[in-house]
Formats: structure tokens, sequence, C-alpha cells
């Protein structure tokens, strides 16, 4: 049935937030030097707009004729978006700060992306899946460029705006062919026009189209050629909110395009998900071993990530998806803390570095700092009992549960060679010859989301602080899968 | 005697401008501006497949997706453009083999 008028309640949250972008933008064309107060108000909106969506309860709900949907799954995630890109929008103020560049355009964008970013992972039709993905991606091609002046950033921009254009294009092909072969765009009454029936060859060509075009936006391999040069070549803080955000963002949406509309062809999908996600490990592993640049390895460790994220998928029960929750939860705060670390790497005279070897001797000279470095680093590799072995523990034993044992043995091999490059960088720290010159910069905001991130990446084990993610994790993944 | 247009017709049609335009990106080494317009006939094979298939199904829907596409191909072209004159303000070139700075 389609209402007369939408219940607009259900996307209070999104409606709030786009509202609060126009609200951005007046006070920063009419206000002199506005940039601070733009960026406090963004962060702002942020916070009210998470209220909004803790408010929306978690009962499964549709509205704009089934087009939109809320429920506990999109619930849990849009909370993780919406925290990625509050701590970027602050990161990015303390980054910009230091860099003298006061452009009030960085929060808006960051703000138009969130919004995208909540439509993806509330979509529920064809339709507002693409918006969704389009709405981000703009915002997301344009801050990917957003040091005008340097050839790098530019660069990074142009690869980034091609390569993502190709798959928008790939993945509308897709939604055309679905469209076509199953005789709606709706993900509801898809996956009523499949259940039981054999589908037609043209759906599930759509399907891998779609798949493609996803595989690009969470930059699984094949599909991940541009990652690399797109964080190695963006700024710093634009990198941080790239690992993590959109990330997030895209898996829900993956995770809901294949469980809704196409749980029916799960043997179908299951190939290339499994294809995706063992290639991505590998690769995540292998090409990071040679990286000097620091942003660069962690573009390899984020393709690797995805891969042990996609696992999740691959088991196709409720504990799959719940570990795939935990994974990108875990995976959000680590990212967060490490890139922290990463904008903190200054010198007195050229500013910001990026190269590993700027890091040597850093348990010497600022031990607190490669202290925290290092937590991160031996979470992101998965040593227990840090954070990060958790995350790939409650999606390595879904698998093996299901009797994946083989796709379990490559996990865990890739995770080991995952562990080289990642300690190799504690072992410049402590056991290289100091460099000079070289001064972390220090500044409140910086210094409070790194400890607090390594807190949490270090207390995870602690029962009382992780029941709360568990246990959201659990009621999310039922939601996802009741309908 | 009139040959009958069925869908097929149409699907042909999209597919080959589809496999043109992916073409276009991929083995095109001297412009990004026609890497632009092999995104724009992406993005029109897609319309004609949506347009095609509403008017055989006799359902809207697909006409109202293609134009939701062709206004967002609005926005995006005018987005690539604009990342392209920053490029080319800084390094004086357009030329896809060019676009190497960062490799690895």
């Amino acid at each position: 049935m389609t209402e007369l008028f939408p219940n607009l309640a259900i996307a209070y949250g999104e409606i709030f937030l786009a509202l609060g972008a126009m609200v951005l933008l007046m006070v920063g064309v009419f206000k002199k030097d506005s940039v601070n107060m733009v960026s406090w108000l963004a962060v702002g909106f942020m916070v009210i707009t998470l209220f909004l969506v803790l408010g929306n309860g978690g009962e499964q709900r549709f509205t704009f004729s089934n087009m939109f949907v809320a429920d506990g799954f999109t619930q849990f995630m849009k909370i993780l978006v919406l925290v990625a890109s509050g701590l970027a929008v602050i990161m990015s103020r303390e980054f910009f700060k230091l860099e003298g560049d006061n452009r009030f355009e960085f929060p808006v964008l960051l703000v138009l992306a969130t919004i995208g970013m909540m439509v993806m992972v509330s979509a529920n039709d064809l339709m507002s899946l693409y918006m969704g993905i389009e709405l981000q991606s703009l915002a997301l091609y344009v801050l990917a460029a957003f040091k005008r002046d340097s050839e790098r950033s530019t660069e990074a921009g142009l690869k980034y705006f091609v390569l993502g254009a190709l798959s928008s294009g790939i993945l509308l092909y897709g939604c055309s062919l679905i469209y076509g072969f199953v005789g709606s765009t709706n993900f509801t009454s898809i996956a009523t026009a499949l259940y039981g029936g054999e589908a037609s060859i043209g759906a599930i060509i759509g399907l891998v189209f779609v798949l493609s075009g996803l595989a690009f936006k969470i930059s699984a391999v094949p599909f991940h050629m541009w990652t690399p040069d797109v964080y190695e070549g963006s700024q710093t803080p634009v990198t941080a909110f790239f690992a993590v955000a959109p990330k997030v963002a895209a898996l829900a949406l993956l995770a809901r395009t294949l469980y809704v509309p196409f749980g029916e062809l799960s043997s179908s999908w299951a190939q290339v998900v499994i294809f995706m996600s063992v290639a991505s490990m590998l690769l995540g592993s292998f090409a990071a071993i040679m990286q000097t640049n620091i942003k660069r390895l962690m573009a390899y460790s984020s393709i690797g990530h995805v891969g042990f994220a996609l696992l999740g998928l691959i088991a196709g029960t409720t504990d799959g998806l719940k570990g795939l929750m935990i994974y990108m939860a875990i995976y959000l705060v680590m990212n967060v803390g490490m890139f922290v670390c990463i904008m903190s790497m200054r010198r007195k005279e050229e500013g910001m570095v990026e190269d590993i070897g700027e890091l040597s001797g850093l348990g010497q000279t600022h031990p607190m700092f490669a202290a925290f470095i290092s937590i991160f680093m031996f979470s992101l590799a998965g040593v227990p009992p840090l954070a990060g072995f958790f995350a790939k523990w409650y999606v390595i034993i879904p698998i093996v549960t299901q009797g994946h044992f083989v796709l379990a043995t490559i996990a865990v091999l890739a995770s080991v060679v995952g562990a080289y490059y990642y300690i190799r960088i504690v072992k410049v720290m402590y056991f290289d010859d100091p460099v000079e010159g070289f001064v972390p910069q220090k500044s409140y905001a910086m210094k409070i989301i790194m400890t607090l991130s390594a807190i949490l990446v270090l207390a995870f084990i602690i029962p009382q602080i992780s029941r709360p993610v568990l246990d959201g994790a659990a009621n999310a993944a039922q939601g996802l899968v009741q309908n | 005697m009139m040959l009958e247009i069925g869908i097929e017709h149409y699907l042909t049609v999209a597919a080959m401008l589809f496999t043109l335009g992916v073409f276009g990106i991929f083995l095109n080494r001297k412009n990004v501006i026609i890497i632009l317009l092999s995104v724009e006939l992406i993005l029109l094979s897609v319309n004609i497949n949506l347009v095609a298939f509403s008017s055989f199904m006799g359902d809207m829907v697909g006409q109202v997706f293609t134009m939701l596409i062709l206004t967002v191909a609005a926005a995006e072209a005018s987005i690539g453009l604009a990342i392209l004159v920053v490029y080319f303000r800084n390094r004086g070139t357009i030329a896809v083999e060019d676009i190497h700075l960062m490799k690895g």
C-alpha cells in the first residue's frame, strides 16, 4: 500500500541533517571567518541527528512508498556513520587550523556525504539506493580534490571521480536489468517475486552488475585499484573519513541488498562474495608489505579489512551479520585512532609527513606517542587481547560453524601475513635510530580522541565495555534477517 | 514488410552503448574529456534500458528512475568538469597517460 502522505517521522534524522546542511551553507556565506562556528554547528547537528535516530526505536517501519526503511540494523549502522563523520569533522578542524586552510565548505560537504550515507543505509528500493550512493559520492569526489592547488590531491579527485562514475554506471545497468527481468525496483517486491521460483538469467546478470558496483564503493578486490592512489593523494582528514564512514555505509547497503531482495539467490551470489573476500584479504596482506607511505599502507590495510568483514556476509546466518557489525564498529575505533596518530606526524620545517621512516626511534624520543601507535597497530593486526582480535574472532567463528574450513584457514593465514607489516612499524619505532626534527603535533581534541580510542581498543576484553556493542549488533542482525 | 521493433532491439542498442562506454574509458589514452563522454554514454544506455522496460511492462517506475538518473548525471558531469579544470590548472595537461603521480 502506498500512503497518501509519507510518514516523515521515520526519516526525521535525514530531514533534520539536510536542513542543517542548508543552515550551515547560509552561515558560511553570510558570516565572515565562520569556519570554526560551521564546524561545531555541524558536529552539533550530527549529535542531534544521532538522538533522532536513537529515538526512532528498533522496530521495522517503511515510508516513502516503501522506498525507505528503518529498523534495528539501520539504527546500528547509522550510529556508526554519524560517529565516524562527527569525529572526522573535529579531526579536520584541528588539521586545517595547522594548515591555515579556513574554507567552511569542508564540514558542509562532510554533512552532505553523511546524509547520503544515511539514505544508503536505509534504502529499500533501487532508486533510493542510487540516490543515496550518488549524494555520498558527489560530495566525496569534491572532498578528494579539496586541496585544489595540489597536484596530488586533484589527481586523487580525478581518479576517484572517473572510477566512481564508472562504478555508478555499472551499478545502474544492473539495476535496469533487475527492473526489467524481475518487474520491480522495490526490495520487498523483488524478494516476493523471486521467492521459491527459478530466477531468470537476466536478473542474475543484473545482480552481478550491482554487486560489482557496490564492490567499487567498499573497495573490494578486483575493484580496489582507486583506493591506494586516492588515500595517498587526498589530505589526511579526507583519507581518515574515506577509510571509515563510506565503507560502513556501503557494507550496510551490500548486506541489505544481498539479504533482503536477493536472499533467495544466495547460492548465486555466495561464490562472488567468497572470491571478493579471499582476494581482498590476500591482496590487503601482501601488497601492503612493500609500502613506505603510511597512508598508502592504511589503504591496503582497509582493503584487507573489507575482505574480513565480507566473511560475515558469506556465513549467511544471524551470527555472521552480527560479526560484520561488530567488525565495522571495532574497525571504526581502530582506524579513527590510527588516523589521529597519522595526522599528528609532523616535522618542524616541512609540516605534515607521511613516510614510515619518519617514525623511527619514536620509542625513545616520544614514548607516549609511540605507545599509542603500537596499540593501534597491534589491534589492526588482530593480536589478542586487543579489540581487533575480537573483530576477527566474531566473523571467523560463524563461517567455521557453517563448514567453510578452507575459507577460515585462508583468513587466519592472511591475518598472519598482515601482522608482519603492522608490527614492522612497531619495530621501526622501537629499534631504529631516531630521526631529527620530528615533532608530533599536540592539540587537545586530537589527544582526547586518541586516548579514548586507545582505551576502547584496550578495554574491549572487559565484558561491561563490549556487552553493549555485542547486544546491539545481535539485535540489529535479528532486525535485518526477519524480513 | 515492416520490421517489428521489439524489446530485444532496444536492449541490444543499450548493451552496445554500454560496452562502447566501458571500452571508451579503458582504451582511450588521450584525453580525460573522452572519459567523461563515455560515462554519459553508459548512463544513457541505462536510460534506454529503463524506458524500454517501462514501456513494455506498462509500469511507470522505470521512467521515474530515468528522470532521477538524468538529473544526477547532470550534477555528476558538472562536478567532473570542475575537478578536471582544477587538475588542468595544476598540471597543464589532461592527457590520460600523464595521470600517474602516484603508483604502486
